[in-house]
């Protein structure tokens, strides 16, 4: 038996090698035992405030509100937390963690190159040794935050296996973890993985929906009507939601990515393509996995390198069985449009992965009456992005 | 007696690990024939996925390439089915990841491996915790789930784990993935020792042994050998694959 529930549902579980099962064990324990230590809270709010920045902003996105007609927008700046995304919530969390389990090296995945910036920065702020893989393919596309990883003291691996996106480079981070599990945490980035993982990282995530929550009320006087999130592995919408989860008149959506259309194969939409997404285990837990007929995963396509993995976290897949969110997707182009209408109403550069949700509500608030609010987790800044966007702009003039 | 029993019979054993599928289905075939025929006493035979997180570069490259040959869970029973007419008698046991199992679907899977002339399963990515699910598919008078211990594991995790092993134990011999070592690791024999406390079924180590002198050496402590990484090497960058499966079960 687990101290915490392993799974969501039928989803999640703790499928790894026996050699890891010990270390999943020992998360868990020290994770438990965090939650109930006061030292520890008052160290990771401290923390929280003074170096990550937060409460991150609640932005109301007037000009963006008129120019759609409908719902009136709220804009949560995760883009305004330290190193430009929500990523670091759970980075520093984790690795206090690391620092109370006595381990002295952190591992890490990253597909747009935020995950991997904020273990590095958590790394460097606690005097701990970090590696990042990430796949050759994200590496060209995210050029700008492989260079600020070095800078913060991390060693980039490329790794050229498989699809070189990732999902290969969640292999390669296994695999480093397993070989040096003894001294070597895993710092999972997203609300994926084995049990205890996608409940840790919810639980640092959370920060984002309690804040949002408070400063809705304080603003305008009532909950919003509807929150919306871009779902790769999920852990911005996870953090989001958590916020408003037992309130159940706040719709709850997430917004995959639909890449170059359901259609065209070329996406990766777990819960948009009924041929190609089923219940399977990859990474150690039980999910919505895009797979061939055989079982074998399927190669996934987005404009954002933080989508771009087939399978979606374990508490999504529960979520959208018992209908308490909805998930949709927006396409590559539609998030395109997302990112320069945000850029041009609000003066803010969103992360090309943020746009998929900003995507959505250009789709949903001119349906929805005035005095309706949409609450979008903003959940980085787009920096980093600037020479995908570049190129797309020049293939399509 | 079933073939797991009979294998070890005359211990330590040996038994190599060849993916179905690599360089393609019909050599393969005939790899594993003839190492059956040429010394090997159990076989483990490689299921391809498309994300092997327990394995090296070598077994990643290798099943990476059975499956650009189009293997399945398919042709890979076929295979099997192929090897038991060829008069192959030793064990042969089904190693994979367990994605590829639920989608060909758990119980159909066990059924036509058993039809097939399997004799049991090693899932890597399936601890003790989360096999329940595949223990109750395989039904009445199953093939056995081979069991693996790790050097991480603990006292309760082993007598958790090896109380209801049935076959033999798959004791991973290093942390880390498949892929060869150039030294045992020192404290193989005391954690041997410990396994053994926990359990009287048949001791087999896997992870890192490449060389007839390891597996000499391992030999003496284990009873059974498992060599995958350089059996796939050798076999793999061979002109004829055959010959060299031939060549490196006499060897072993």
């Amino acid at each position: 038996m687990t101290l915490l529930p392993s799974k969501f549902g039928i989803y999640g579980g703790q499928f790894v090698p026996e050699t890891l099962m010990p270390a999943l064990i020992e998360l868990e324990e020290a994770f438990v035992n965090a939650k109930a230590d006061v030292e520890f809270q008052k160290e990771f709010n401290k923390l929280m405030a003074s170096f990550v920045g937060r409460p991150t902003p609640l932005t109301y996105a007037k000009r963006l509100s008129e120019k759609l007609g409908g719902a009136q927008i709220y804009l949560k700046r995760e883009d305004l937390a330290h190193t430009g995304a929500h990523k670091i919530n759970n980075a520093l969390g984790q690795a206090l963690l690391v620092k109370k389990m006595g381990k002295k090296r952190i591992v890490a995945e990253t597909g747009a190159g935020q995950h991997g910036v904020a273990s590095a920065t958590a790394a460097a702020l606690l005097g701990l040794e970090c590696v990042v893989y990430m796949g050759s393919v994200d590496i060209a596309r995210q050029e700008p935050n492989v260079f600020r990883m070095k800078l913060l003291g991390a060693e980039v691996k490329p790794v050229n296996s498989g699809t070189k996106t990732l999902k290969d480079a969640i292999n390669e981070a296994i695999r480093d973890w397993v070989t040096n599990v003894r001294d070597t945490h895993y710092l999972l980035g997203s609300a994926l993985g084995p049990h205890p993982y996608p409940t840790i990282v919810r639980e640092f995530q959370s920060v984002i929906g309690s804040e949002a929550r408070e400063q809705i009320l304080l603003e305008v006087g009532r909950l919003p009507n509807t929150v919306i999130a871009c779902v790769g592995g999920g852990s911005n919408a996870i953090g989001v939601f958590s916020g408003f989860v037992d309130d159940d008149q706040v719709e709850l959506i997430g917004v995959e990515a639909g890449g170059s259309g359901i259609e065209s194969g070329k996406h990766a939409a777990r819960f948009g393509d009924e041929k190609k997404a089923r219940v399977g285990v990859i990474h150690g837990t039980r999910t919505y996995v895009l797979q061939d007929e055989d079982g074998q995963i399927a190669e996934t396509h987005s404009v954002s390198a933080g989508l771009d993995y087939a399978a979606v976290g374990p508490e999504h897949a529960m979520m959208r069985d018992n209908e308490r969110a909805f998930y949709t997707s927006s396409t590559d182009a539609e998030a395109l449009n997302g990112f320069h209408t945000l850029c041009h109403t609000e003066g803010i550069i969103p992360a090309l992965e943020s746009s998929h949700a900003i995507a959505e509500v250009i789709k949903r608030a001119p349906m929805m009456k005035k005095d309706e609010i949409i609450l979008v987790n903003l959940s980085g800044r787009g920096d980093k992005d600037l020479n995908t966007v570049i190129n797309e702009m020049k293939e399509n003039r | 007696m079933n073939r797991i029993q009979n294998a070890f019979k005359n211990k330590p054993i040996f038994m190599p690990y060849f993916p179905l599928g690599y360089p393609d289905l019909n050599t393969s075939i005939d790899v594993i024939e003839a190492l059956a025929k040429n010394g090997a006493d159990l076989i483990e035979v490689g299921l391809s996925f498309s994300d092997p997180l327990a394995d090296g570069p070598v077994i990643q490259q290798a099943t990476q390439v059975a499956l650009e040959q189009g293997i399945t869970i398919k042709k890979s029973l076929e295979a099997v089915k192929e090897l038991r007419k060829r008069g192959v008698e030793i064990p042969l046991i089904l190693m994979g990841y367990y994605n590829p199992m639920l989608a060909y679907g758990l119980e159909k899977f066990v059924r036509d491996a058993k039809d097939a002339g399997a004799d049991g399963f090693i899932i890597p990515d399936l601890p003790v915790e989360e096999s329940d699910e595949f223990v109750r598919a395989t039904g009445p008078s199953p093939l056995p789930l081979i069991r693996m211990l790790a050097p991480t594991s603990s006292s309760e995790r082993m007598e958790k784990i090896a109380r209801n092993a049935k076959g033999f134990i798959y004791l991973v011999s290093v942390t880390g993935i498949t892929g060869e070592r150039k030294t045992i690791s020192a404290g193989l024999s005391d954690l041997i020792a410990d396994v053994r406390k926990h359990t009287n079924i048949p001791v087999c180590v896997g992870f890192g042994i490449s060389t007839p002198e390891q597996a000499k050496e391992v030999g003496e402590m284990a009873d059974g050998v498992i060599v995958g990484t350089a059996c796939v090497r050798t076999i793999g960058r061979s002109e004829n694959p055959v010959e060299a499966a031939r060549g490196f079960a006499r060897e072993f």
